[in-house]
Order: structure tokens, then C-alpha cells, then sequence
């Protein structure tokens, strides 16, 4: 498969005060996204998800200043050469908090805010925003206000805002960490719909929710990737999550205790129909 | 023990505007020392209740009752001291230019002496770890020492009640876990705990009993295993049990036999009875 990113021994520092040493956000970090896959990011907070996301559309070091060493390559382009508007075609960024991006007073013209700044014919805007909030579901919401939609119809128009302007890449920081169950539902789905079309990078605490939905699952601690694999691989290993600070989805946590308790590897499920037979299994026996 | 102060909402009323009303008439108890999960989708009026139990708001009917008085009659510093209020943002609540500052306004406003104040701040910054940051600005550090740090502010008022609202937010599990933690051993010394949050696997590990919020009212309450078995509340109030909650339900129609609503209280239960078998 090719990669549409390639991020090779990445080292970021955030500008230092006059005579300090640098402080290594990131310390050499290799990460490949290929076409249509799903990659799930977790890590501690400070472990530099944020940093790296930043990384992927030269926001970082473009915006931030600071040192780095080591590349990343988005379609074949040296983020450090080319100037953010043009990498942000390719990789769009959604944040934890949709209303701080919100600048207009209604959905169509906050989706349409992007596409207006590159200078499109409006002919062409119109038809991107069109097909933009019907991707996220939100065509009869165009002419209502940003602030009073809900916290999961807000970070769908984020998500639209970004969709409009085409990229191939998604990069979805914490999305669902300040929605309520409904909410991240709904941006789950609409995660779900997304990976047909596009290469996904989803930064989450929540690995239940990457059980069913991420292709590869990777931990970032203080700046390194310590732990990478398919998500049942990374997060059957209950224990090293927990010192990364990280919590397991609750149904491995569960096949875990119990093989722990017998000491012995008895019990392989990962979500609860699995779990159901293994237990019914174990009754009968 | 420390003496807490029964709190009761009594068919409160609110509205941020008059077409947008928060508060349709809601009641709750907090009964003194309890551990209570408010939970329900945004906008159901958890934050605005717990405004309301602690005087940031007025109710425009209803009243709030501290131990039988109602709080409108009480001096605001009363209230601070029995009642702190953890805000969901932590900087909505910081606004000193060193912590050390920020942690004494709290008691300063109370009207301490000033070496009172400064006992209850170098208490606080040691029991919280803070003392390396004593002089840094809230806005420089990380959110997760804001986070911290906005705790350490309530908690120099000592008060005998915590309203926590969505307290772990954008903190990873390691720091939400100890965070709660410090709030269960709270807890234990008798201290009322309302922990408002989306997040079903701690309302399971910390709460004894969970009020249900919906279009502006306490929709229902209970222990937590009594709220998951109730189709209707999960509904109104859009929730979601924990998977293992959820296995459980499922196991309930089957010959296999398991209790607890947390990992390791259903991983005892299991192992109980089927270790000779699987051993």
C-alpha cells in the first residue's frame, strides 16, 4: 500500500526560553498512514499527540517556531517547503472544542469560510458546501447558528468546514472528548461513513470506541511510540496500558482479570457477543 | 467525620433566557456524606442545578435548602465554605497571576487573617504536589496542572461538599483515575461527593446512587445497577451502560451466573463459582 503520509525520526521542540535546552516534545517519531486506513492515536496527556497532529500540515514547525529534525511527507510533498494553506488541501485538522473554530453566524457560511479564502468560483463553493453538510447530515441545518446546535451537530460542522476542502486526510483530535454519548455517537458514525473516502487519523481516549473502528492502533508516551499493532493486539496488553495512563476497552479489561485470577490465557474476547459465547461456553463445559 | 449539611433542590426553575428555559422543575437530595453521579446529555440542566445548589444561581421558583434553610438567606461565605464548585473548564475559574495567589483568594475573600491564609495555601499546595509551581502563572502550565490546580483552589475553602462538573474531562485515564481517587478517600472522611460526567464506567466505580437529567429535571434516581436496568431513563437520557454492565445484561437470559457492575467485581463473581471448572 503507498502512504499518503510519511513521518520519518520526527524530533519537535517548542521554542525555549533564551539558554535553555530544548525540551523534545517528540523524540523520533515514524509513522506511515496509507490509503483508506483508519489509524487510532492514544497517549497520556503531554505525551505529544497534539504536537504531532499539528506536525501533519506544518502548522508545526510553520506556526509554532521551535526546532525539529527528521521529516514528514504528505503526498509526496516536504512539509517544511510547502506553506500550510497548500498542506491543509491535504490533511485537515479537526480540534477537541468545535465552537472555539466557529467564526461565522451560520453553519453554511462557517463551512463555506474555507473554500471563499482559496478563492474559488462561488458556483463551486456552493456545490462543496451542498456536498459537505450532506456528508456530515446536516443539509437542513445551513441557515441556523453555529452556537445553537449541539455539541455533537457542532463538531459535525467542524468536521464539514474541513470536509469542503477536499483533503484525503483526516486528522480528528479528541473529536468526542467534551460530547455526551449521543454526540460522540454521532461523530463515530460519521467516522464510520468517512474511511471509504479518506486516510483517518483519530487521536481518542476512548478505546472502545477504536475496537471496532480503527485498522491499527498506536501509543505515543513522551514523544516515542511505545506501542503499536492492531487494536485487540495493543489493548489485550491491559497492564502496560495502565502505565501509560491509558484505559483499556472494559470488555478486554475483563478477559484480562479473569485470566490473570486463573493464570492462564482461558479467556480470548473482545467485545461483549464474543464474550457472551466464551462464558456460556465455559458454563456448559 | 467531618459534619456535612443535608442539600435539597426543591422544584427549581431557571431559564438563561425566558424561550430557553435550564430548569423545568427540578428536585434532588443530597443526602451528607453521599457519593452521587449526575449524569444526562448536555444541555439537560446538570450544570445549571449544580449552579443553583451552591448560590452561583437564583432559582426563579423552587429553593435550595441547607440543612432546612433556604441558602438565599444564608451570607455567601457560609455557602463557600460548606459548598465548592469545581468548574468544567478550569479556566473559567483561574484568573491569578501565580498559583500560590490563586489559592489564596478563596480564603482571603472569606476573610481570613493573612496567616491563616497562608497556612491554608502552603497545606494545600503540598497535599496536591503543587509547591514546584507555587509561582508560575495558571495560564503557563499544562491543562492537566490547571486542572489540578483549580481543585486546590476550592479545596483551600475545605468545604464539606464537592460539586465536580465533568472534573476529568481532557485528563488521560491515569491522571481522571487518581483525580477520583482523592475524591472517593473524600468520600470516606464524609465528605458528599456530586459527580457530574458522560462517562458510565466512572459513575459505576465511584457512584452509590446516579440522578438521571432530562429537559431540565431529575428524570430518576437510584444505584447505579438499578438506573442500567431502566429502559426508560436510559432513553429519555440517551445513556449508555459500560460494556461490562452491558454483559451482564446479556448473561442475565443465560445459565451463566455473574454479578458486579465494575471488572473486578464481576471477575470475583465469575471466577466464585466456575474456578474448580476452568483451574
Amino acid at each position: 500500500m503507498t502512504s499518503l503520509v510519511e513521518v520519518r525520526d520526527l524530533w519537535y521542540a517548542y521554542p525555549a526560553l533564551a539558554g535553555a535546552a530544548p525540551e523534545w516534545v517528540l523524540r523520533g517519531v515514524n509513522l506511515q498512514l496509507r490509503i483508506g486506513e483508519v489509524v487510532g492515536l492514544m497517549g497520556a496527556t503531554g505525551a505529544g499527540k497534539s504536537t504531532l497532529a499539528l506536525a501533519l500540515n506544518g502548522s508545526v514547525p510553520q506556526s509554532t517556531g521551535g526546532q525539529v529534525r527528521g521529516e514528514v511527507v504528505i503526498e509526496g510533498l516536504d512539509s517544511k517547503r510547502h506553506p500550510v494553506a497548500e498542506l491543509a488541501t491535504r490533511v485537515g485538522i479537526v480540534f477537541q472544542d468545535p465552537e472555539t473554530q466557529f467564526l461565522q453566524t451560520t453553519v453554511e457560511a462557517e463551512v463555506a469560510f474555507g473554500p471563499e479564502n482559496l478563492g474559488l468560483p462561488v458556483a463551486e463553493i456552493e456545490q462543496r458546501v451542498t456536498w459537505a453538510l450532506r456528508a456530515v447530515g446536516l443539509s437542513e441545518f445551513r441557515n441556523l447558528t453555529p452556537a445553537h446546535l449541539s455539541g455533537g451537530e457542532q463538531q459535525r460542522v467542524a468536521i464539514a468546514s474541513i470536509l469542503v476542502m477536499r483533503p484525503r486526510i483526516l486528522v480528528l483530535d479528541e473529536p468526542t472528548a467534551s460530547l455526551d454519548p449521543r454526540g460522540t455517537v454521532e461523530v463515530l458514525e460519521l467516522i464510520r461513513m468517512l474511511r471509504s473516502e479518506h486516510t483517518i487519523l483519530l487521536i481518542t481516549q476512548d478505546s472502545d470506541a477504536l475496537l471496532g473502528l480503527a485498522d491499527r492502533v498506536l501509543v505515543l508516551d513522551h514523544g516515542q511510540i511505545v506501542m503499536e499493532g492492531n487494536p485487540s493486539q495493543v489493548f489485550e496488553q491491559v497492564e502496560r496500558l495502565g502505565e501509560l495512563g491509558l484505559r483499556p476497552p472494559e470488555i478486554l479489561e475483563f478477559a484480562h482479570c479473569l485470566n490473570r485470577e486463573l493464570g492462564a490465557s482461558v479467556f480470548r474476547f473482545t467485545d461483549v457477543e464474543q464474550a457472551v459465547e466464551a462464558l456460556r461456553q465455559a458454563e456448559a463445559a | 467525620m467531618i459534619r456535612t449539611p443535608r442539600l435539597e433542590a426543591i422544584d427549581l426553575w431557571y431559564g438563561y433566557a425566558p424561550e430557553r428555559l435550564a430548569l423545568r422543575g427540578a428536585d434532588l437530595v443530597i443526602e451528607p456524606g453521599e457519593f452521587l453521579g449526575l449524569v444526562g446529555q448536555n444541555g439537560s440542566g446538570k450544570s445549571t442545578l449544580a449552579k443553583h445548589l451552591n448560590g452561583l444561581l437564583r432559582p426563579a421558583r423552587g429553593q435550595v435548602r441547607l440543612d432546612g434553610e433556604e441558602i438565599s438567606s444564608l451570607p455567601t461565605s457560609r455557602l463557600a465554605r460548606q459548598i465548592g464548585y469545581v468548574f468544567q473548564n478550569p479556566d473559567h475559574q483561574l484568573f491569578s497571576p501565580s498559583v500560590e495567589q490563586e489559592l489564596g483568594l478563596g480564603p482571603r475573600y472569606l476573610g481570613l487573617t493573612p496567616s491563616e491564609v497562608e497556612d491554608h495555601v502552603q497545606r494545600v499546595l503540598q497535599s496536591f504536589g503543587l509547591q514546584s509551581i507555587a509561582q508560575r502563572g495558571p495560564g503557563t502550565l499544562s491543562f492537566g496542572l490547571r486542572r489540578k490546580v483549580s481543585i486546590a483552589a476550592v479545596a483551600t475553602l475545605q468545604p464539606a461538599v464537592w460539586l465536580l462538573d465533568e472534573p476529568t474531562t481532557g485528563l488521560d485515564w491515569g491522571s481522571a483515575a487518581l483525580l477520583m481517587d482523592h475524591f472517593a478517600e473524600l468520600n470516606t472522611q464524609g465528605h458528599s461527593v456530586i459527580l457530574i460526567t458522560h462517562d458510565m464506567r466512572l459513575v459505576v466505580r465511584y457512584a452509590s446512587r446516579v440522578a438521571v437529567m432530562s429537559e431540565g429535571r431529575v428524570v430518576g434516581t437510584g444505584p447505579p445497577a438499578e438506573i442500567f436496568r431502566r429502559p426508560d431513563l436510559l432513553q429519555a437520557a440517551r445513556l449508555k451502560p459500560p460494556p461490562i454492565v452491558e454483559l451482564l445484561q446479556r448473561l442475565a437470559s443465560t445459565d451463566v451466573e455473574v454479578e458486579g457492575l465494575t471488572v473486578a467485581a464481576a471477575c470475583r463473581s465469575f471466577l466464585a463459582r466456575h474456578r474448580e471448572k476452568l483451574g
